[in-house]
């Protein structure tokens, strides 16, 4: 099954610019089923021999396309999001970075109830090496099939994660780049649940940063229904405090915003914590030994 | 992006949240006829883009490191009056010709605190408003919050002191109200806060729910990362004010705030950040120690300092060069790190996904083309077209150290940086 994509994934990509273009292109030449883009202007057209169409309701419509790849400029992709939510797409990725934080209040507000999964935005995306289904803009050569999951806030720290794991011989089953963004549509804690109810992961990679409280979350979940073995790692333990948020910002969270307490939470759900960006890899292929997985 | 406290109180009272009167002042002239209109008495407050003005100190430029050092070591010695020893950004004064030597005193000078960092940050102008007497503090904000995705509204009793500080001791003395974004404000709110807050006096209660209705608009209408109001006070007479006011415009929506984003006041910015913004890097920080950082994501920029740490060097910035789609971003990049007068060596970090690693090639070639450069540079880059990339860098034949993973990179400049220091 995995998450997300699958053998099964039918994508559609909104916004066809040049960074739309072109990860789009490098989809089709991974595997990935593209069967709609949209373009307000170009409906009747084709891209890359992928029928273009003005709205993503009648894409859905004559395509049969069950997730969407959102590259549509920061002003107008809440839009975009709710035009694809609104068109009964189940997944809805979204690429675009810089998109205001209210609008994404907004979107969020409109989804509460709908049964679709929003990924991002400011994110790499989603991908299942297996099925070489991919929605994003990762770089493919790095990724192998296997029963690893990795969630990342970041985008490159999955692609280094990955590469680290590909290079012990550790495969990945789907990845996801939850996105860097305050309001994201699936937070960590989300999408390690996703992971842990695969049956195609037996282990996790959960990629945290300082900020928020969003790893605590996570880590409450894994404590009480994780069993698959999880490396996490927290970017910024050594940032300089207080560059990245502003007063009020930090009382929200309070001391869970730093990275000693989150690697703390972690650790006390059971996680095994690299201190080092350099050694996630290697710590993930020391628990799968340890639980005799590898 | 931050703005000053007397744009936020014009802001603030156009949604009709009481401030107190009075207006900003360039110069000293200014501030004694704005102190004549109010009656002589007046509070003389410096408008800079840091907190703790209070207790902060006025002085001359040259003096702000040593300050801003002795401020660290021991913030107590250095309780700002406002009135008596006159040492502060905040003054209070009891005739115009007063009001006019203290903004002399002030204008032109750098204000020093705990927030504004080494340098201090310059006084260009004051804020002169009628003295309030006050009878209570209490503190009030609305930020937006991630794990709920909706506007939070954070007050508390205890005002007038920064609010990480009754966070951290006495978190229960903090109200947090989640606003529903699709209902928008609503009565009970006013209803919760007065109550939570002990308001006995209906009136007054009144006139919390209005100020909390107008400054829930203010933020949702012209997209605001934080509206903060510290202190919120109730005066002698009965009355609700914002005291203090302060407002920041969330980034990502300048497109659509030019009116806002014609208030940044860039000389409140640290000049290299200003500068490397100019050139078109966004995500720059600068920091103290001397190993130049170039990388993309942000996450994989904080990793990266974090291995360099580990490897026992110090970042001198963080640079986040986002998806670099032109040579010219990697060649400015390279050019505000150089600017720096601290770098020893840079280490380029790229794993290219939607950065594509011929054009970060393409641009560092470019870089030496333009530039004389002296400090070691260290490359290591990984992901989309890195092919193509190598082609180039092997063709260019620039002096770069190349290192194929993040521990090996990080090991390799902190050694350059060393070397470079020693010699």
């Amino acid at each position: 099954m995995a998450v997300l994509l699958d053998e099964n994934t039918r994508l559609l990509v909104q916004g066809i610019g040049t960074e739309g273009t072109n990860h789009m292109r490098r989809s089709i030449a991974y595997g990935t089923k593209v069967v709609a883009a949209i373009h307000p202007r170009r409906g009747g057209e084709e891209q890359d021999g992928v029928p273009i169409f003005t709205t993503v309701d009648e894409a859905v419509r004559k395509t049969g396309a069950n997730a969407s790849v959102i590259f549509v400029p920061a002003p107008f992709a809440a839009d975009a999001i709710l035009e694809a939510a609104a068109a009964g797409l189940p997944l809805i990725v979204c690429i675009t970075e810089g998109i205001p934080v209210l609008d994404m209040v907004k979107v969020k507000a409109a989804l509460r109830g709908s049964s679709t999964v929003l990924i991002g935005p400011n994110c790499p995306g989603v991908i299942t090496p297996r099925a070489r289904a991919r929605a994003g803009i990762m770089p493919v050569d790095v990724f192998m099939p296997g029963r690893v999951g990795v969630v990342s806030r970041s985008g490159t720290l999955v692609y280094e994660v990955v590469a680290q794991l590909t290079k012990l011989g550790i495969g990945q089953s789907t990845c996801i780049g939850v996105g860097g963004d305050p309001v994201i549509g699936t937070r960590q804690a989300e999408a390690v649940r996703m992971l842990n109810e695969d049956p195609e992961t037996d282990a996790i990679v959960l990629v945290g940063e300082i900020g928020g409280s969003a790893e605590q979350e996570a880590a409450a979940y894994i404590r009480e229904h994780v069993k698959k073995p999880v490396v996490a790692f927290i970017a910024g333990a050594t940032a300089p405090e207080g560059r990245r948020m502003g007063h009020a910002g930090a009382i929200i969270s309070g001391d869970d915003a730093r990275a000693e307490n989150k690697k703390a939470a972690l650790r006390a759900a059971g996680a095994y914590v690299a201190d080092s960006p350099a050694e996630i890899g290697l710590t993930m292929k020391r628990a799968l030994e340890e639980r005799g997985l590898l | 992006m931050k703005i000053h406290e007397y744009q936020a109180k014009e802001l603030f009272a156009r949604y009709g949240v009481p401030v107190p009167r009075g207006r900003v002042a360039a110069t000293p002239a200014e501030a004694r006829a704005i102190a004549q209109e109010l009656g002589g008495k007046a509070v003389i407050k410096a408008q800079i883009h840091a907190g703790g003005r209070g207790k902060g100190r006025i002085v001359a430029p040259e003096e702000a490191p040593a300050m801003y050092r002795s401020l660290l070591s021991d913030p107590a010695a250095h309780e700002g009056q406002v009135r008596g020893p006159r040492v502060g950004g905040v003054r209070l004064v009891d005739s115009p010709e007063e009001a006019e030597r203290e903004a002399a005193n002030i204008l032109g000078k750098v204000l020093v605190s705990i927030q504004t960092g080494p340098e201090g940050k310059p006084v260009r102008r004051v804020l002169v408003e009628e003295q309030s007497s006050v009878v209570r503090e209490y503190y009030f904000s609305i930020i937006v919050d991630g794990a709920t995705a909706s506007p939070l509204i954070l007050a508390s009793s205890e005002g007038g002191q920064e609010i990480e500080v009754v966070a951290r001791r006495n978190p229960d003395a903090i109200v947090r109200l989640p606003v529903n974004p699709a209902a928008g404000y609503q009565p009970y709110i006013g209803r919760v806060l007065a109550a939570r807050l002990g308001f006995a006096d209906p009136d007054l209660s009144a006139q919390l729910a209005k100020l909390a209705e107008g400054l829930y608009r203010c933020a949702v209408d012209n997209d605001a990362s934080l509206v903060e109001v510290n202190p919120l006070v109730v005066t002698a007479d009965g009355r609700l004010l914002a005291l203090d006011a302060k407002f920041n415009l969330d980034d990502n929506a300048l497109f659509r705030r030019q009116d806002l984003a014609a208030l940044r006041d860039r000389e409140q910015e640290d000049p290299l950040e200003v500068r490397a913004q100019e050139l078109g890097i966004a995500n720059y920080i600068k920091l103290e120690g001397n190993i130049g950082c170039i990388v993309n994501g942000a996450g994989l920029a904080m990793a990266t300092m974090d291995v360099i740490k580990l490897a026992g060097g110090e970042p001198a910035n963080f640079l986040d060069i986002g998806t670099v789609n032109d040579a010219q971003r990697v060649v400015n990049a390279i050019r505000v790190i150089l600017e720096d007068p601290s770098v020893k060596a840079i280490l380029i970090n790229i794993f290219g996904g939607m950065a594509r690693v011929d054009i970060i090639a393409q641009g560092v070639i470019e870089a030496f083309r333009q530039m004389e450069i002296r400090v070691p540079i260290v490359m290591r880059l990984v992901g989309t077209n890195l092919a193509e990339g190598e082609a180039l860098l092997r063709e260019a034949g620039i002096s770069v150290i190349r290192a194929a993973e993040l521990g090996e990179a990080a090991e390799k400049v902190v050694e350059a940086a060393r070397a470079a220091a020693a010699s």
